[in-house]
């Protein structure tokens, strides 16, 4: 799956990340990892849309053992990564925290919600992140009950 | 009641020293839009929110609220807290979530009328 | 509790009903940013979100953590196209004049208790 994601795109803003989920629930991908997917993609999409010069792409593998989720763009590029991963940490522009976002845990929120996390930036060239998510067996193995 | 008894019965954590330990609390605040803050809430409110970066201070300094409760375990920074002391905002803490302390704050509140 | 009481409860309309006619509120979030939602991560599906937000963000939020019912309180009016997103997926959508505080207020003094979340650690606690 490969999604376009538009810079500045608020209004759609999550909208690519509910189709991945419920396309990785349709093809059988246990619950527990589809919502993880979910999120990583959801926080990976809005941060294209707050942050990205030009949006970017939010693509989708599934393979046997693992989910992987890959965000892509082409600037500005993330200065200090390691301040950008803190928790609470945030550049978003008003327009953004005005609507509820920006509250600088995206990055954090994927590294917890990922098995397998990494991220390259470099300014003026653009960022990739590329996250690893292992399926579970038992799709309701990490679940108490449920419906 | 006072906000001195919400602290003691909810043990909540002392960002800064209170302001003014005689005040009463008018009423409870949820919420995290500083726009909705300063249009909604009442002086002498208890604004409960995980917000807790400068602004915070303030938006309660500005709408004459009791005090600040910030919750789920967020902590303001030095910066924040220095500032609220010079301003006389009073920020209070606390480990549960919002949906809880909003739940206990109105429990005690309504236990007193 | 049920949803019908919840409503009656927090003086709530019922926008959309939802599949689930045993469905129980059991737990709750309160949050206006969308982003502390998505540490729920570790919570349950029978979680109700409460919040003040009708953004489009927060339907599609709602679909990723498997959220059980939303509540839009504040006398916000969701959009068609939110309710619209709430019947697609089934789920309970209600709205209310009442305030954030005082709804959650109500919940927690019926029986709804917090949802167990496991937030990540702020920056500032290391200071």
């Amino acid at each position: 799956m490969k999604y376009r994601i538009r810079a500045g795109d608020i209004e759609h803003g999550g909208s690519a990340s509910a189709k991945i989920k419920s396309e990785l629930t349709r093809v059988g991908i246990d619950e527990f990892t589809a919502r993880r997917a979910g999120i990583v993609s959801f926080e990976a999409e809005m941060n294209l849309i707050v942050y990205s010069d030009s949006g970017g792409t939010l693509s989708v593998r599934v393979e046997p053992d693992a989910v992987v989720v890959e965000a892509r763009d082409k600037g500005p590029g993330i200065e200090d990564i390691d301040l950008a991963m803190t928790p609470g940490y945030s550049t978003a522009p008003e327009w953004a925290t005005d609507l509820g976002f920006g509250a600088g845990m995206g990055l954090a929120n994927i590294k917890k919600n990922s098995d397998g996390f990494e991220i390259e930036s470099r300014i003026g060239e653009g960022t990739t992140i590329r996250c690893r998510l292992d399926r579970r067996e038992n799709p309701r193995i990490d679940h108490q009950g449920g419906s | 009641m006072k906000l001195t008894e919400i602290v003691g019965q909810l043990s909540l954590d002392l960002f800064t020293p209170i302001s003014d330990p005689g005040a009463a609390v008018t009423g409870g605040y949820s919420g995290d839009l500083l726009s909705h803050v300063l249009s909604s809430a009442l002086p002498g409110n208890l604004w409960i929110t995980i917000q807790h970066h400068a602004n915070v201070v303030a938006v309660a300094q500005v709408t004459g609220l009791s005090a600040v409760l910030i919750v789920d375990g967020k902590r303001p920074n030095d910066g924040v807290r220095e500032q609220a002391r010079s301003s006389g905002v009073t920020l209070l803490g606390s480990t549960e979530s919002a949906f809880e302390v909003a739940g206990r704050v109105r429990e005690l509140l309504a236990a007193q009328r | 509790m049920r949803l019908d009481e919840l409503a009656m409860t927090i003086e709530g309309e019922t926008l959309v009903r939802g599949t689930r006619s045993d469905l129980q509120i059991e737990h709750a979030y309160a949050a206006d940013l969308l982003s502390d939602v998505l540490s729920l991560a570790e919570g349950e599906d029978r979680t109700t979100l409460v919040t003040g937000m009708i953004n489009p963000q927060v339907m599609r939020m709602a679909e990723i953590l498997s959220i059980a019912a939303v509540i839009v309180v504040r006398g916000k009016l969701p959009p068609q196209s939110m309710v619209e997103y709430a019947q697609e997926l089934g789920i309970p959508l209600l709205a209310t004049r009442k305030t954030l505080f005082e709804t959650c207020g109500l919940m927690f003094a019926h029986g709804v208790s917090p949802c167990q979340t496991k937030p990540v650690h702020d920056m500032r606690d290391h200071q």
